[in-house]
C-alpha cells in the first residue's frame, strides 16, 4: 500500500540493499545464519516489494496477504526486507540477537511488526501457512498465503503432511516457495538425506509445480504472480538458488549456513554487492 | 435447617451423593465418557460462535466430533492421522481470528506434535484450544500406547500453558466454553471411558478457580479429571472410620488455585492430591511445590508411579496401579496419622 509495485530493475536494486543489510546484521550480531539468508534474498524482495498486498502501517491487517518464513533461521532477510519496506526503523537491524531486541534470533510475531508466524523449529511453516489459507476460503477472504520452505527442512515429515492437505482442500490461496540451495547445516542435502526428485514428489502431491532460477527476478516475479492467479490447487515454486548468493566466498560453502562474517569479511561482502 | 444445608457436599447430585459407596456408581449412576460431553458442547459451542472451528485427525467418530462435521461441514476439518500438520495449521488459522479446536488423543496431543504445541501454538501464544481425549490410563483396554498418561506433565512444563481437566460430563462442557471465552491457547483433557455424572450444570466453573465438592476438617483431598469421584467414593467411606475429609476439585491445573490449596492446608492441616497422570510433573507435583515453599505439612501424592500400566477395564487399572478410592483413602489416613 502507499507505494508502487516496483520494477524489475528497482527490484533488483531492493535485493541487494537487502543482501548488505543482511551480511551489516549478521556481521553486528555476531551470529546469524548468512548462508540461507542471501539465498532467498531475491524470492523475498518480490514479495513484499511488489507481489504481495500488504500496509507496513498496519502489519496486522486483517486482508493483507501473508508471508511465512518457515526456515526462520533465515530471518535476516525478512527482517531486512521489513525495515526496508518500513514496518520499522532500520537501526533495529543492529540489535538482532541482542537482549530486549524487536529482532528474535528466529522469528517472533509478537515482537517484530510484519511477522505474520513465529517460525524457527522446521516444519511448522507450511502447515501454518495452510491454516490461514484454509480460514481464507471459509470466509471468503482474498488474501494469499507464500511460505518459503528450505530444502533440508523438506526432510521434516510434517512438510508432507501439510502437501497432502493442502491438495485435498484445493488451497490455490497458498503458494510455497522452496529455497533449493541445496546446503543444510551438516553436509549438501543430497548427501546427508536426499529430497529429489523434488518437482515428481510435489506433482505427485497434487501441487501446481513451478520450477525457476531464483536469483532471476523477471522469473521470480512471474512465477509468484502466476502462482497468485493460479486456480484449483496450492502451487510449489521450485526456486533453485545458491546458498551466500552474492558474496563470492560464501556461495555454495556449507560452514556459512550459520557463522557470522568478521568485519574484514564483511566488508569485503559489501563491497562485492555493491558493485 | 434442611437436609441439603447440613450436607458437606457441594454441588454434587443427591443421588450421587446416596451411591457413592455402592457399587451401583459405576453400574446404574448416569455416566459419560467426557470425550462425548466435549462433542456435544462444540455442537452448542459452534452455534453461538462462528468463529468456533473443530480440527480433526481421524478420531472424530472416536471423539464423537463427527456430529459437529455433520451440523457444520464448512467449519470442519479433518487432517487425517498427521497431529503435527494439524496443529500448527490451528496455529495459522488462529492467527486469522478463528477459535480452532484441535482434537484428538492425549498421547498424540501431547507427544506427537508437542513440538508444534510449543512453538507454534504456546510461544506466540495463539488462540488454539487443545481438546485430548484418552488422556491418563483412561482408555484402559487400549492399553500403553493409546493412555495418556505424561499429558497433563508436558504441557504443565509449557510456558503460559493453561490446563483443564474437568471431573465429569457437565462440568467438562463447562470447560469447554470457558475455554472459548478465554484468550490464549488452552489444553482440555478428556477421559475414554465413561465417568459418572457427578455435578449439576449450576456447578460454578472458572479456569483457575477450585471447587471445594465436600467440606471437612481432618484432611484435604485435592483431585482432578476422573479421580475427583474417587476422591469423593474415599472421603464418604472416611467418614465411616469417623474422618471429616474435604475434597477439592482442582479442574485447572494451570494456573493452579494457590489460594484454595492454601487454604486447605492451613484449615485441615493435611493432604492427599490423586491425579490420573504420571507421578512427576502434574497436580501433585504443583501442590506440593506450593506447599514446600508456603506451609509444609503432612502430604501424599496419588498418581501412576514410575511405571507403564496395561490393558484392562479402566476401574481394574485404577485398583491395579494404586489409583482407586481404596488408595485414595489410605494415603488420607497415612497423612493425618503424621499430623503433628
Amino acid at each position: 500500500m502507499a507505494q508502487k509495485p516496483m520494477s524489475i530493475e528497482e527490484l533488483e536494486k531492493m535485493a541487494a540493499v537487502i543482501r548488505c543489510d543482511i551480511i551489516e546484521m549478521i556481521c553486528t550480531a555476531e551470529a546469524g545464519h548468512p548462508g540461507g539468508s542471501l539465498s532467498a534474498a531475491d524470492i523475498v524482495t518480490a514479495l513484499y516489494f511488489r507481489v504481495m498486498r500488504v500496509d507496513p502501517a498496519n502489519p496486522r491487517w486483517p486482508d493483507r496477504d501473508r508471508f511465512i518464513l518457515s526456515k526462520g533461521h533465515a530471518c535476516p532477510v525478512w527482517y531486512a526486507a521489513l525495515a526496508e519496506r518500513g514496518y520499522f526503523e532500520k537501526p533495529h537491524l543492529a540489535t538482532l540477537r541482542q537482549l530486549d531486541s524487536i529482532l528474535q534470533g528466529h522469528p517472533d510475531m509478537n515482537k517484530t511488526p510484519g511477522i505474520d508466524m513465529t517460525a524457527g523449529s522446521l516444519g511448522h511453516g507450511l502447515s501454518a501457512g495452510l491454516g490461514m489459507a484454509l480460514s481464507g476460503k471459509m470466509r471468503q477472504k482474498d488474501y494469499h498465503v507464500f511460505v518459503v520452505i528450505g530444502d533440508g527442512e523438506s526432510q521434516e515429515g510434517s512438510i508432507w503432511e501439510a502437501a497432502m492437505s493442502g491438495a485435498k482442500w484445493k488451497l490455490d490461496n497458498l503458494t510455497a516457495i522452496l529455497d533449493y540451495n541445496n546446503l543444510q547445516n551438516d553436509y549438501a542435502v543430497d548427501e546427508t538425506m536426499p529430497i529429489a526428485p523434488v518437482p515428481d514428489k510435489w506433482k505427485a502431491f497434487g501441487w501446481n509445480v513451478v520450477e525457476i532460477d531464483g536469483h532471476n527476478m523477471q522469473d521470480v516475479v512471474d512465477a509468484l504472480e502466476g502462482a497468485k492467479s493460479h486456480k484449483g490447487s496450492p502451487t510449489m515454486i521450485i526456486a533453485n538458488t545458491i546458498k551466500g548468493k552474492g558474496v563470492s566466498y560464501m556461495e555454495n560453502v556449507c560452514e556459512w549456513h550459520g557463522k557470522a562474517p568478521c568485519k574484514e569479511e564483511a566488508d569485503q561482502a559489501l563491497a562485492e554487492l555493491r558493485r | 435447617m434442611n437436609q441439603k444445608h447440613q450436607s458437606p457436599y457441594h454441588y454434587v447430585r443427591p443421588e450421587i451423593v446416596s451411591v457413592l459407596t455402592s457399587e451401583k456408581l459405576f453400574t446404574s449412576a448416569e455416566q459419560q465418557p467426557t470425550r462425548y460431553a466435549y462433542a456435544e458442547a462444540m455442537l452448542e459451542l459452534g452455534e453461538r460462535n462462528p468463529a468456533v472451528v473443530v480440527l480433526d485427525a481421524d478420531v472424530s467418530k472416536s471423539i464423537k466430533t463427527n456430529k459437529f462435521a455433520e451440523k457444520f461441514p464448512d467449519r470442519s476439518f479433518n487432517f487425517g492421522i498427521a497431529e503435527q500438520n494439524m496443529m500448527a495449521a490451528a496455529a495459522g488459522m488462529a492467527s486469522t481470528g478463528l477459535i480452532p479446536f484441535a482434537t484428538t488423543y492425549a498421547v498424540f496431543a501431547s507427544m506427537r506434535a508437542l513440538d508444534m504445541v510449543r512453538n507454534s501454538i504456546h510461544y506466540p501464544r495463539l488462540n488454539v484450544k487443545i481438546a485430548a481425549s484418552h488422556s491418563g490410563i483412561t482408555p484402559g483396554p487400549d492399553g500403553v500406547t493409546h493412555q495418556g498418561q505424561e499429558d497433563l506433565s508436558l504441557i504443565r512444563a509449557i510456558a503460559g500453558s493453561t490446563i483443564i481437566a474437568p471431573a465429569d460430563p457437565p462440568t467438562a462442557k463447562l470447560a469447554v466454553w470457558a475455554a472459548a471465552e478465554f484468550e490464549g491457547p488452552v489444553y482440555l483433557s478428556f477421559t475414554r471411558d465413561p465417568v459418572p455424572v457427578i455435578f449439576d450444570m449450576d456447578y460454578p466453573f472458572k479456569i483457575g478457580r477450585a471447587v471445594t465438592v465436600r467440606d471437612g476438617t481432618d484432611a484435604t483431598i485435592i483431585a482432578n479429571r476422573d479421580l475427583v469421584v474417587q476422591s469423593l467414593v474415599a472421603a464418604e467411606r472416611l467418614t465411616a472410620r469417623g474422618l471429616n475429609v474435604r475434597v477439592i476439585d482442582c479442574h485447572t491445573l494451570k494456573p493452579l488455585d494457590v489460594e484454595a490449596v492454601l487454604k486447605a492446608a492451613s484449615e485441615t492441616g493435611a493432604i492427599v492430591t490423586a491425579e490420573n497422570n504420571i507421578f512427576y510433573g502434574g497436580l501433585g507435583s504443583a501442590v506440593a511445590e506450593v506447599l514446600v515453599e508456603n506451609l509444609p505439612i503432612p502430604m501424599k501424592r496419588i498418581g501412576v508411579r514410575d511405571t507403564f500400566a496395561e490393558s484392562g477395564p479402566y476401574l481394574e487399572l485404577l485398583k491395579r496401579y494404586g489409583l482407586s478410592s481404596e488408595h485414595i483413602a489410605g494415603a488420607v489416613e497415612e497423612v493425618i496419622k503424621r499430623k503433628p
